[in-house]
């Protein structure tokens, strides 16, 4: 995380960044620490008050300032009819909020999790993603969907699923996951201002994480590209993709393979529809070697996708088997010893690394 | 409350009709007493006709409701409710509606339309009465019976027509189809192939048009939203999910169910434990009316009602339209469960042939008027055909088209800029 903000004051490259404290208090601009709930607070706060037609919609959003605090403040300062608390009816208001947006209002529609969308799903992918190709262009859904996905700490298997791959899979809709506080306000201002519809995965456990930013990312402006990936650390020797909260995770793997010598790339995918194939075939035709990291389920997941796609197109360039770490392949435990074992952790992606490189012995496949 | 008390007074009589209806609601198995009038239209159930059409098949039998012919007689007697220009309208519109889903089915058996067509024959009173009363930029949503509503709201011959033959002068490029008719210029919103679908986008249609009154302060935005669909989708939890929300919201929307019995083989009754739909409005707080579906001039008249009610912003309307269709549920159903009696019974009650007696009796339009209109609806329709049978079937590159509004969805390719930059995108086969 110190190492991004580095990079991007000093707009170079550097192979071996090491995370240094005392290094960055020297450069003033990246000195701000915001949350990732502030980032998000912060971000729907300017994109309300620049256009009147956006407004909020969802459970607990208003009088509860949101159920995780994203929204908060928000109802005092826009008022009931541009924060709505709705009942809870998910098939409904999200039915309502497409169907504001085919006349053109942008709604961004609060799920408290992802899992509850399931119960909206027909709107999300049958209204909102098929219409504009439907309507031959006619109707277009400016509408994002946004809300925690994924596995938070101890909430059982029907809260904890992550959506990644699912929705990813429809055409017509692009799917973002941010990580830090800068893709949190980036990515979700450019999803308001797009025009199509917008699944933005946010993850429960980032939302009180602080990171720092530069002024460039406080610009209420400031809108990061959609279908880009971004390169959070540089290396040579293997690349490691991951989104949301594991890009951390993959961080901080990436700086225990460096003292064995393995200089890990770590690709935070920030866009999961429109995948940023370019990036990460560069990066793999580079290093030769992949580790696909995500929360989700393993079969038909994003790591599924991302190594059929590096199979397509740079095959001769691989020097070891796509390694994929996803979580387990089993709805969410909730003891806590179990639940730590179902999802990936820092010392599997090193492992993963590992043997990548060679280092060190495959593992038996298990069930 | 009182709008709830207000409200349950309309469920047992209609607004502006006669105040004197016998209808009985207190319990519902009631209904299988042959001379119950749920199912009747909201005047006096004759019990001389009712006996004719006894039709005692099944529990809960749909029971035949009074006369066309007679109430006709004494709805004229005090003062037209059409003048001629109207009338004309909408016998036009309903011969349209009619030819049109005709020369479908026509169509289809000969292979020029494909897929799953689903006709509105028998229902066109509905249509017209409903959507005749709008202006443009109020917006119909509608199931995949959709052809007649997109024809009522403007939506031209030809492009419907095309749209069905999958040709590229279709209103939706032919990208749509039967069940997906979408217009922004005529605000014909879809079109939904899933039931109840349709019913939260309309209702999120209304709620727009409250939100530019109220917080984009445009002033003398009053778009209605009408949301078309039918008996099965009220037991779908969508539909509750959106009659609570609009008569919270207070939206401009009015809920028009087209109860023709059938969901596909699933009589209404089989299905429902409540088969008086129009009670459910109440429940929610909003007027439920119950109307004859098969007269498009009573239709008209609880429409007008409805429709003022939500431009006024006193909130949305629950109406219940007692029609029929003449044909299966779509074209490649054999439609063998319905009884042949009730078929009979519902063709003797067209509204076409109703709307036509009632012109010619109250001297608004002459046989041969009429049957002017006729032809020249057979001329448009033929017209229709013709042109879709002469347009292009959409190029190879239209099918990676409109995925997105904004095209970099498609996102970034090998070399390194957006994919849609790319001025070879949409040609060849289909590679992202």
């Amino acid at each position: 995380m110190l190492a991004i903000a580095r990079q991007r004051i000093l707009g170079q490259s550097f192979q071996n960044i090491r995370p240094a404290v005392s290094v960055l208090r020297s450069y003033s601009s990246a000195a701000k620490q915001i949350t990732v709930r502030e980032a998000l607070n912060s971000a729907l706060d300017e994109e309300m008050s620049a256009d009147p037609k956006v407004f909020l919609m969802g459970e607990e959003v208003g009088e509860y300032q949101g159920a995780y605090k994203i929204t908060k403040g928000l109802l005092e300062k826009y008022g009931p009819e541009r924060v709505l608390d709705t009942p809870i009816t998910e098939a409904g208001f999200t039915g309502i909020g497409v169907g504001a947006a085919y006349y053109g209002l942008k709604p961004v529609v609060e799920f408290m999790t992802f899992n509850f969308s399931m119960q909206a799903i027909d709107h999300i992918i049958n209204s909102a993603a098929k219409s504009n190709y439907m309507s031959a262009g006619q109707i277009s859904v400016p509408i994002v969907f946004r809300g925690p996905n994924g596995a938070a700490a101890g909430v059982g298997a029907q809260h904890s699923q992550c959506y990644a791959a699912w929705y990813a899979s429809c055409p017509g809709l692009k799917v973002l996951s941010p990580y830090n506080s800068e893709d949190a306000r980036g990515l979700l201002k450019a999803a308001i201002r797009d025009p199509d519809p917008v699944v933005f995965l946010e993850n429960e456990l980032l939302y009180g994480e602080s990171f720092p930013v530069s002024d460039e990312v406080l610009d209420s402006s400031f809108c990061l590209p959609i279908g880009k990936a971004k390169i959070e650390r540089e290396g040579k020797d293997v690349t490691i993709t991951a989104f949301s909260k594991l890009v951390g995770y993959a961080l901080k793997a990436a700086e225990i393979l460096e003292k064995d010598g393995i200089y890990a790339e770590v690709i935070n995918l920030r866009s999961i529809r429109p995948l940023d194939r370019s990036t990460i075939n560069a990066s793999v035709r580079k290093t030769n070697r992949l580790i696909t990291v995500e929360e989700g389920f393993p079969q038909h997941g994003v790591g599924a996708e991302i190594c059929a796609s590096v199979v397509e197109e740079s095959f001769a360039y691989l020097d070891a088997p796509v390694e994929r770490i996803a979580g387990a392949d089993v709805p969410m435990p909730y003891a806590a010893n179990l639940e730590r074992l179902a999802v990936p952790q820092i010392e599997d992606i090193v492992r993963a690394a590992k043997r990548a490189c060679y280092r060190s012995v495959p593992l038996a496949a298990t069930a | 409350m009182a709008t709830a008390f207000s409200a349950a007074k309309f469920s047992t009589q209609p607004f502006h009709l006669n105040p004197t209806s016998t209808t009985s609601h207190d319990s519902p198995l009631v209904f299988a007493n042959p001379t119950s009038q749920f199912l009747g239209s909201t005047r006096k159930l004759h019990l001389t006709s009712s006996s004719k059409f006894n039709l005692t098949r099944r529990s809960g039998t749909v029971v035949a409701v009074s006369d066309v012919v007679k109430q006709k007689k004494s709805k004229s007697a005090p003062t037209l409710l059409i003048t001629k220009e109207e009338g004309l309208e909408l016998y036009e519109d309903m011969i349209l509606g009619r030819a049109f889903e005709d020369m479908c089915a026509q169509m289809y058996y000969r292979g020029k339309m494909f897929g799953f067509v689903h006709l509105y024959n028998g229902q066109e009173a509905v249509s017209t009465g409903f959507i005749k009363l709008l202006k443009q930029q109020d917006s119909v949503v509608s199931t995949y019976r959709d052809h007649v509503h997109a024809l009522s709201k403007g939506v031209p011959a030809r492009a419907v027509m095309s749209e069905l033959f999958g040709k590229t002068t279709g209103c939706c490029r032919g990208q749509g189809g039967s069940m997906h008719m979408f217009s922004r210029e005529h605000n014909v919103l879809g079109g939904f192939a899933f039931i109840g679908e349709g019913i939260p986008v309309a209702t999120g249609a209304a709620f727009t048009s409250k939100y530019k009154r109220e917080v984009l302060k445009e002033a003398d935005c009053d778009h209605v939203t009408l949301a078309f669909f039918g008996d099965g989708t009220c037991n779908n939890g969508q539909f509750f999910e959106c009659l609570n929300m609009a008569a919270l919201w207070k939206l401009p929307i009015v809920f028009v169910v087209e109860n023709n019995l059938w969901a596909i083989g699933m009589s209404h009754l089989r299905a429902t434990s409540d088969p008086q739909i129009y009670k459910k409005g109440p429940a929610f707080g909003m007027p439920g009316i119950h109307v004859d579906g098969m007269d498009v001039l009573k239709v008209r008249e609880v429409a007008k009602e409805a429709i003022g009610r939500a431009r006024r912003g006193e909130g949305p309307t629950l109406v219940e339209c007692e029609t029929y269709r003449f044909r299966g549920h779509s074209l490649a159903d054999p439609d063998e469960l319905r009884d042949p009696a009730e078929k009979a019974h519902y063709a003797a009650r067209d509204p076409i042939t109703a709307l036509k007696k009632y012109l010619i009796e109250n001297s608004l339009a002459s046989e041969a008027e009429l049957k002017a209109i006729d032809k020249k609806i057979d001329e448009v329709v033929e017209d229709a055909v013709e042109f879709a049978d002469e347009s292009p079937v959409p190029a190879r590159s239209q099918l990676l088209e409109n995925v997105f509004a904004d095209p970099k969805g498609f996102g970034i390719g090998p070399d390194g800029r957006y994919r849609c930059e790319d001025p070879k995108f949409t040609e060849g086969t289909a590679h992202v």
